[in-house]
C-alpha cells in the first residue's frame, strides 16, 4: 500500500516541493505518493472521503475536517507541523501618523482584509475586532481583497493588496499575518516606519499534516518518524526545507487552533458538521 | 562560581524594519544553541516582527518574566544556521598559485576559495581537470591581454586620407573578407571551450574570454576597414569554411587549443606580419598590426599550455598528431585557401600591375608560406616533438592557414 498524501497547487513551487520529499521519503523506504487538488475545501473532502490518508491542511482546512470526522464518526489528528507555524499572530496596521489608538477608534471606518478564506489576514483578525466591540460590516466597512480564494490566504497577494490600500489612504487599516508585516516591508511595500501596529492577535498554530483514522497506521507513524528526522545538517534535505518554509518538523498538536474555530462559528463559516456555510465563498 | 548573565542587546529605536536582524543575528553568533540572548528596544513593533523573525530562523523567543524589566523579549538561539554551514567547505584557495588537479563539480559556480554550502547544483563543467585546462602562465598572460585591450574608435585614425587604385583596395577588402571569416572561427571555438571549464580555472577562462573580445575588435576592425570606400565585402570560398569548420568540431580543449591557437593562430602571426609589412594604407597597416599583437598572446597560451600537458604526458604528443592527421583528411579533398584570397595577398605584395611586381608579389607569398611552415615547425619543435616529425607535421596543415 502507498500512504497517500494531499497537498494544494497555491504555487507551481508546490510541485517542486512534493517531488522533492516524494523522492527523499521513497529513498528511505517509505512508499509515499502525493496528489494536488485546486482547493483546500477540495483536498479536505478527498480525506474524510478515504480517498487519501493525510493532507497537508491549512488551519482552516483543519478545522473543516475536524468537524467532518466527528460528523461522521471519524478521527483526525494533526501527525506534523512545521516550526514556523506555531504561535503566530495576525495584526491590524494603520498609518504611522493615524490618530487611532484602539480597535474602537476604527467604528465607521473600513478595514482592508485578505481573501474571503484567510485565517490569518480575514478570519481571525476580524474575529479580534468583534472581541473589541466592533461588527464587521455594520460598526466597521470591510473592504475585501480575495485574491486565490479556496486557498485559504496561502496566496500572499490578498495581503499585500490590502496594505496597499492602506499606503494609499483608501482604508483606515489593514489586516496582516504579524510576518508578512515584516516581508511588506523589507521589500519595500510598506515605507519603513509607515505602518504603526494597531491591535495584535493572541497566538494561533498554523499548517498542519493531518491525518484520518482510516490510514495505514505503520506507514503513518513511519511518515511521521521520517519527517521528524529531517535535519538542516543533510544536504539533501536543506533544499525541501527551505522551500517548505521550516527549520525543523515537530510533533502535532490541537492546543492552537481554539481561536479560529471561534473565529468561524462566529463568521458563519463552516457548520458543525464542517459544511461550507459562509456566504461568498465560492472555491 | 555563578555563570555570567546573558547578554542583552540595545537595539535603540531600530525596528525590523530597518535592518534590526542584522544586530541580532550578530549577536546570536556569538552564542551556542539553548543560550539566551535579551533584546531591548524602543521599536513599537520590534516584539511583534522579532517573533515573525525568529520563527523563520530557527530561533524561540521567550517573553521575559518578573524582574527581567528592561527586555523586551528573550531569544533561545536555535542552530539552524549552524545546521546549514556544518558540512561547508572551502573551494580550494583563492589565489592561482595552488589550482586543485581535481576541483568538486559540486562548487559549481561558487568562487575560488569561498566557503561554499553544500547541496546547490552541480555545474555543467565538463573540462574539470587541471591538466586539461591549464598553464602557469594563464594568470600573467591574462593580466597584460586585460592591459592590452585597446579602442577600434580610437586606436585607429580612420580619417586618415590615402588613394588606392580600384584593384589594389578591391585586394584589400577580398583579404579583409577572409580575415573576418576566420576571426570569427577564433571567437566562437575559445567561446565554445570555455563554457565548458571548471571555473576553478578562473584565469583560464579570463583569459579566453578576453581572447574572444580580441576577435571581436579583429571581426569589427576587419569590417569596417572593407567598407571604407564603401564597396561590397568579397568572396567567400566553400573549402575556406570547411577548413575552418573542422576547427569548431573539436571537442577536446587541448587539441583545439593546438589546432587553432598554436598552429592556425600561430601562421596567422606571420600572415599579419606579411600584411603589416605590404599594406597599401595606413589603416590596413594599423588594423594588422594591433591583430598581430593580441594573436601573438594566444599562441603563447595555446603553446604553453601544450607545453605543460605534453611535459605531464608525453604520449600525449601522439594525440596532437592523431589530431593533425585526422583534419589533414577531413581535408585532403577540398581546395584550402580561397584562390582569390592567394591572389589577393600577390597583389597587395605586388602593389602595381607589371609583370616584374606580380613576379616580386608572388615571391613574398612563396616566402609567407615558408615563414609560416618554419613558425610552425618551431613550435611543434618546442612541444617535444622531433625535427623530421615537425616538418611533417607542418606540411598536413590547413592550405587555408588558420
Amino acid at each position: 500500500m502507498t500512504l497517500l498524501m494531499g497537498a494544494v497547487a497555491y504555487d507551481p513551487k508546490t510541485v517542486t516541493i512534493w517531488t522533492g520529499f516524494r523522492a527523499w521519503l521513497r529513498g528511505r523506504g517509505l512508499p509515499f505518493d502525493f496528489v494536488l487538488h485546486s482547493t483546500y475545501e477540495r483536498q479536505v473532502e478527498e480525506l474524510l472521503e478515504g480517498r487519501s490518508h493525510a493532507a497537508w491542511n491549512s488551519p482552516l482546512a483543519w478545522v473543516r475536517a475536524s468537524r467532518m470526522a466527528r460528523a461522521r464518526g471519524r478521527r483526525v489528528r494533526p501527525l506534523v507541523m512545521r516550526d514556523t507555524d506555531l504561535d503566530l499572530t495576525s495584526v491590524v496596521l494603520v498609518r504611522h501618523d493615524s490618530p487611532h489608538t484602539t480597535p474602537l477608534d476604527l467604528k465607521d471606518g473600513v478595514v482592508a482584509v485578505g481573501a474571503v478564506d484567510s485565517p490569518q489576514a480575514t478570519l481571525l483578525p476580524l474575529s479580534l475586532l468583534r472581541r473589541a466591540g466592533l461588527r464587521p460590516g455594520e460598526d466597521v466597512a470591510v473592504r475585501r481583497f480575495d485574491i486565490g480564494t479556496g486557498l485559504h490566504g496561502d496566496h500572499v497577494g490578498g495581503e499585500r493588496e490590502a496594505v496597499r490600500a492602506l499606503v494609499a489612504g483608501e482604508v483606515d487599516a489593514a489586516c496582516v499575518l504579524d510576518g508578512n508585516h515584516l516581508l511588506f516591508a523589507q521589500e519595500g511595500t510598506l515605507p519603513p516606519g509607515g505602518t504603526r501596529v494597531l491591535a495584535q492577535s493572541a497566538p494561533y498554530d498554523h499548517c498542519n499534516m493531518t491525518v484520518v483514522d482510516t490510514a495505514p497506521s505503520e506507514l503513518v507513524e513511519e511518515f511521521a518518524r521520517l519527517l521528524l528526522s529531517m535535519s538542516a545538517a543533510d544536504p539533501e534535505v536543506r533544499p525541501l526545507l527551505d522551500l517548505e518554509g521550516l527549520t525543523e518538523w515537530r510533533p502535532g498538536r490541537t492546543t492552537g487552533y481554539a481561536l479560529l474555530e471561534a473565529a468561524v462559528d462566529e463568521a458563519g463559516f463552516y457548520d458543525s458538521a464542517g459544511r461550507i456555510t459562509a456566504r461568498e465563498y465560492e472555491p | 562560581m555563578t555563570a555570567p548573565p546573558p547578554p542583552v542587546l540595545h537595539l535603540g529605536g531600530l525596528g525590523f524594519e530597518r535592518g534590526a536582524h542584522l544586530l541580532v543575528q550578530r549577536a546570536l553568533r556569538a552564542l551556542r544553541p539553548g543560550e539566551e540572548l535579551g533584546v531591548a528596544g524602543e521599536d513599537p513593533a520590534l516584539s511583534v516582527h522579532l517573533r515573525a523573525w525568529c520563527r523563520g530562523h530557527g530561533h524561540r523567543v521567550r517573553a521575559p518574566g518578573p524582574g527581567e524589566g528592561g527586555v523586551r523579549e528573550w531569544v533561545v538561539r536555535g542552530r539552524f544556521d549552524l545546521d546549514r554551514w556544518s558540512d561547508a567547505e572551502r573551494a580550494g584557495e583563492a589565489g592561482p598559485g595552488r589550482v586543485l588537479a581535481r576541483p568538486s563539480p559540486a562548487w559549481g559556480l561558487a568562487a575560488r576559495g569561498a566557503l561554499v554550502e553544500s547541496g546547490g547544483p552541480a555545474g555543467p563543467f565538463d573540462l574539470a581537470d587541471r591538466e586539461h585546462v591549464w598553464a602557469d602562465v594563464a594568470p600573467s598572460l591574462y593580466a597584460r591581454a586585460a592591459a592590452e585591450q585597446w579602442d577600434p574608435a580610437s586606436a585607429v585614425d580612420w580619417d586618415t586620407p590615402f588613394e588606392l587604385p580600384e584593384e589594389i583596395e578591391r585586394a584589400v577588402v577580398q583579404v579583409m573578407t577572409y580575415l573576418v571569416e576566420n576571426e570569427q572561427a577564433a571567437l566562437v571555438v575559445p567561446a565554445r571551450l570555455l563554457a565548458r571549464i571548471h571555473p576553478h580555472f578562473r584565469e583560464v577562462l579570463q583569459l579566453l574570454a578576453v581572447q574572444a573580445a580580441d576577435e571581436a575588435r579583429h571581426m569589427e576592425v576587419f569590417t569596417r576597414r572593407a567598407l571604407l570606400r564603401g564597396g561590397a565585402l568579397g568572396t567567400s570560398s566553400a573549402g575556406g569554411r570547411q577548413s575552418l569548420d573542422t576547427l569548431l568540431t573539436e571537442a577536446d580543449f587541448s587539441l583545439a587549443s593546438f589546432l587553432l591557437s598554436v598552429l592556425g593562430e600561430g601562421s596567422f602571426l606571420n600572415l599579419l606580419g606579411f600584411l603589416e609589412r605590404h599594406a597599401p594604407d595606413p589603416i590596413t597597416r594599423r588594423i594588422t598590426g594591433l591583430a598581430r599583437r593580441d594573436e601573438a598572446r594566444h599562441v603563447a597560451f595555446g603553446v604553453a599550455h601544450l607545453h605543460h600537458r605534453a611535459t605531464l604526458d608525453p604520449a600525449f604528443r601522439a594525440r596532437l598528431r592523431a589530431a593533425v592527421e585526422r583534419r589533414h583528411d577531413a581535408l585532403v579533398d577540398t581546395a584550402g585557401l580561397n584562390q582569390d584570397v592567394f591572389d589577393a595577398l600577390v597583389v597587395l605584395a605586388a602593389g602595381e600591375w607589371t609583370p616584374e611586381a606580380v613576379a616580386r608579389g608572388y615571391d613574398a607569398v612563396v616566402r609567407l608560406r615558408a615563414e609560416m611552415d618554419e613558425g610552425r615547425q618551431r613550435r611543434l619543435v618546442h612541444l617535444g616533438f622531433p625535427p623530421d616529425e615537425a616538418a611533417e607535421l607542418s606540411a598536413l596543415h590547413t592550405r587555408n592557414f588558420m
